[in-house]
């Protein structure tokens, strides 16, 4: 019984077609933590910051009546979010651990009172079609079987956030830029001697990574869900941080990584008619993720210099 | 300032100056690093900056990179006064510096750490390796300084990695070159190479400021020197016209023993007996193969010999941090002139080794002699925080004993600092091995492993330090020196074994010559009536 709608559960592209998109949901805010991590700051704040980027988004299309105008404010929010965090840690030198925490609860708790402000104690905003994120099918490709639903009939957000998992990619070790920000993140003393504005590479990176985490908000509430809800991410921020480490820093690994949590998510959706518990089966990527860690994939190292201040001039 | 008094004729025709610092400035809170200090460098010569750790050689030269700004003072390149706002200011001007610590990132590739910072195309282009690997490929040719630009950082020996700084100076146009202390991590030969390199940059029209404290490579490779004492100017020599004593006599304030004084030894009965020993590298490779020798009593035992050649394994395997596969070693305390009990160390771990009676003063200060962020009192009981001195039954430390104790042996041991809470990383290098051998020599050990005492450490601190190995040696101790400086080995050393690929080929007297201990050190062998003859 069970072996039997599990083999139907594997086969159907609907599964597939899950995983893929809550790929793409967690890959965003994992690139951001690698483009922040190989600047040097650990960012642990990307749930935070999808939270607001989700909250953002589904306020800021029904405030400007567009999806483009949604996607940007979302997209904004995050930035500033990360720009705080940016803040604290590069200028002020604080603990990042700490700073992100405090950005993480504080998001939860300003979504939290400004959502019945806004809506005037209405209950949830919930988006009409108009204003939503939607599925988009590339042409006749979309229409061939399996492959066409799976790869092809995704959410327009989909498709960007392969296009980013490329750029960041090409970014991190095909540029000028890149290598400042891997010279940061491992020895942001030496980056300096060697001329590099260390700082601004930081700042850069920090706020790329709230921007791409405040897209993955609004990619949450505007697309997949077409409403806010108090505390949505539910942990999504932190399975990217996962995926992050997980993919040794690197795009593609943590591209793996995502993929791997997004099956794991999907199955669980899935699965629910095997009489198995969902909560059980939940675990089940995580499992694997350990089994992978110890067997596979052998030990991560971060950057060098990762969640450690620069202090010019000093010893 | 006082100008040097004797000019000789063709400075009188001297280059216009290359860099001028004018009553520079530099304070921290309790620390005075630059009290108005002056410097003046030619055109086109070498020009040293000598004096003792925390003289602020590197403080100033940092002001000059950009990286410190003066509190107050004036800079002038080629003659223009200048204000530096960040190394990225130094660059354009022409400046470039070779840390003592290196600047280079280990999992880049020896291109990407050339071009960092001013890469070709500019930050928003694509990062272009061919042309980034020709640019090094021919400078690599022009100054006589082959590398491979595929290399990453971490695989390239510390000779390399200096030869990869000097790359990414001369890639950027510096005209003015700092170097840092940069013989400080050299192996002699290495030394030697930079030395010819430097000058051909120098007859390329460059401008070389050399930091050192190693008055032998200062006298041997610059035009003139500037002596630093205490963040104060001290003197300005020109080198064909001084000699070691003068020079240590500026930077120290007084009259320095260049050589060791010293008694003939006691020797006593065993106390440190090793017998075959075996031992595996990092890599799990046999790196001693059977190594005997016995310390005795009120003698220092030097070990010589060219780096890697086992004598890191040998410390560790004495000291318990690392496994001995085969062999045997024993500890004997001495009472009233008798031996004691016989203890065998072997197999025992750090600290048992430790309370054995077998002290320790580990080669990698920064590494395993000291944990730098913590202060000088918690590293003055490191190792010995179980003892009851410092403990109520190893669980609770007694923290105003230790105190007392950490102010004892900063008195005693002359280490130089604000108090005795700062973080050992504050102080200079000097008075951080300080630390380390007031810990290893103030809790009465029986025998001493000393290894590499004095590296990286200043003219005042070595005398001082030799004076205190001395000192245990005369009181009784069994002293097992090693070190990488022949001339240590050779002014404290009542004995010498010399050590080739994990083994002691032979043991000589302290008379042996630089050359003999050369020979035996690479491999050869020397023949016992010419020992005789010798000296």
């Amino acid at each position: 019984m069970f072996w039997h709608i599990f083999l139907r559960v594997i086969s159907s592209s609907d599964l597939w077609a899950a995983t893929l998109q809550f790929t793409a949901l967690l890959l965003l805010p994992a690139l951001g933590g690698v483009i922040s991590e190989r600047s040097g700051v650990i960012n642990i704040a990307m749930e935070g910051m999808m939270l607001v980027g989700a909250y953002a988004g589904v306020m800021g299309a029904k405030a400007t009546g567009s999806v483009v105008g949604g996607v940007l404010i979302a997209i904004i929010a995050g930035s500033l979010l990360a720009l705080v965090h940016a803040i604290v840690s590069v200028n002020f030198k604080a603990d990042q651990i700490i700073s992100g925490i405090a950005i993480n609860l504080a998001a939860l708790g300003l979504t939290n009172y400004l959502l019945p402000l806004q809506t005037g104690g209405q209950g949830v905003p919930s988006l009409g079609n108009n204003l939503r994120l939607l599925n988009i099918s590339l042409g006749p490709i979309s229409n061939i079987p399996f492959i066409g639903p799976v790869f092809f009939q995704q959410n327009i957000v989909f498709y960007v956030a392969a296009l980013i998992l490329l750029g960041i990619h090409f970014l991190l070790f095909h540029t000028n830029a890149g290598l400042r920000i891997r010279a940061v993140g491992e020895h942001p003393q030496a980056a300096d001697t060697a001329g590099v504005n260390v700082q601004l590479v930081r700042y850069m990176c920090v706020i790329g990574s709230g921007a791409l985490s405040g897209l993955a908000g609004a990619f949450l509430s505007m697309g997949i869900a077409g409403i806010f809800n108090s505390d949505m991410t539910a942990g999504a921020g932190f399975i990217a941080l996962a995926a992050m480490i997980f993919g040794k820093y690197t795009p593609f690994g943590t591209a793996g990584a995502c993929f791997i949590f997004g099956l794991g998510e999907a199955l669980s959706v899935r699965m629910q008619d095997t009489g198995i518990s969902p909560n059980l089966l939940s675990t089940l990527p995580y499992i694997i993720t350990l089994i992978a860690l110890v067997g596979l994939v052998g030990r991560t190292v971060a950057p060098a210099a990762d969640g450690i201040p620069y202090e010019p001039g000093g010893e | 300032m006082q100008e040097s008094t004797l000019v000789s004729p063709d400075e009188q025709h001297a280059a216009p100056l290359a860099v001028e610092m004018r009553a520079i400035c530099k304070a921290w809170p309790g620390v005075v690093a630059n009290d108005h200090v002056n410097l003046a460098v030619r055109k086109g010569e070498i020009h040293a900056v000598v004096g003792e750790n925390g003289a602020g050689k590197t403080t100033l030269m940092n002001i000059l990179y950009g990286l410190l700004r003066p509190d107050s003072g004036e800079i002038f390149v080629n003659g223009q006064q200048v204000h530096l706002s960040g190394p990225r200011d130094a660059i354009r001007l022409g400046i470039g510096m070779v840390h003592q610590h290196f600047m280079l990132i280990p999992p880049l590739t020896v291109a990407e750490n050339i071009i960092l910072g001013s890469e070709p195309g500019g930050v928003w282009n694509v990062l272009d390796t061919r042309k980034a690997r020709d640019h090094i490929m021919t400078l690599s040719q022009q100054y006589g300084l082959p590398i491979n630009p595929d290399a990453r950082i971490a695989d390239l020996s510390v000779g390399l990695q200096q030869r990869v700084e000097i790359l990414k100076m001369l890639s950027r146009g510096a005209d003015i070159l700092i170097m840092d202390e940069p013989t400080a991590v050299l192996r002699p030969q290495e030394a030697t190479e930079l030395f010819a390199v430097l000058r051909k940059l120098v007859q390329e029209g460059k401008t070389v400021i050399f930091i050192s404290h190693k008055l032998r490579e200062v006298l041997e490779l610059t035009d003139r020197i500037t002596v630093l004492r205490r963040g104060k100017n001290a003197g300005e020599l020109v080198t064909r016209e001084t000699n070691q004593a003068e020079i240590a006599r500026l930077m120290v304030g007084r009259e320095v023993l260049l050589r060791v004084n010293k008694t003939p030894a006691k020797p006593g009965p065993v106390v440190l007996h090793v017998e075959n020993l075996h031992a595996l590298s990092d890599l799990d490779l046999e790196v001693l193969h059977g190594v005997s020798f016995d310390v005795h009593a009120g003698e220092i035992l030097g070990v010589a010999g060219v780096e890697g050649n086992g004598q890191s394994e040998l410390v560790e395997a004495l000291t318990g941090m690392r496994k001995v596969t085969e062999g045997k070693v024993t500890i004997t305390p001495i009472k009233d002139g008798l031996p004691g009990e016989t203890c065998d160390i072997t197999h025992l771990d750090a600290r048992s080794t430790r309370k054995m009676g077998l002290a320790h003063i580990p080669e990698d200060r920064r590494g395993s002699g000291l944990v730098l962020p913590e202060s000088i009192e918690d590293n003055s009981i490191l190792g010995r925080q179980r003892w009851p001195e410092f403990s109520w039954r190893g669980l609770v430390l007694l923290l105003s004993k230790i105190t007392e104790w950490a102010r004892r042996l900063i008195a005693d041991f002359d280490v130089r600092t604000p108090s005795a809470t700062v973080p050992v990383r504050a102080l200079s290098g000097g008075n951080q091995q300080k630390v380390i051998i007031a810990r290893e020599l103030a809790c009465n050990p029986v025998a001493l492993v000393a290894s590499q005492p004095t590296r990286g450490v200043d003219i005042g601190a070595i005398e001082f330090i030799h004076r205190r190995l001395i000192e245990q040696r005369d009181a009784g101790k069994a002293v097992l020196l090693v070190s990488a400086e022949l001339d240590e080995i050779r002014s404290l050393s009542d004995r010498i074994a010399v050590m080739y690929e994990g083994q002691i080929v032979d043991i000589v007297g302290p008379d042996a010559t630089e050359e003999q201990l050369g020979i035996l050190m690479t491999g050869g062998h020397i023949e016992k009536g010419k020992e005789e003859g010798a000296q």
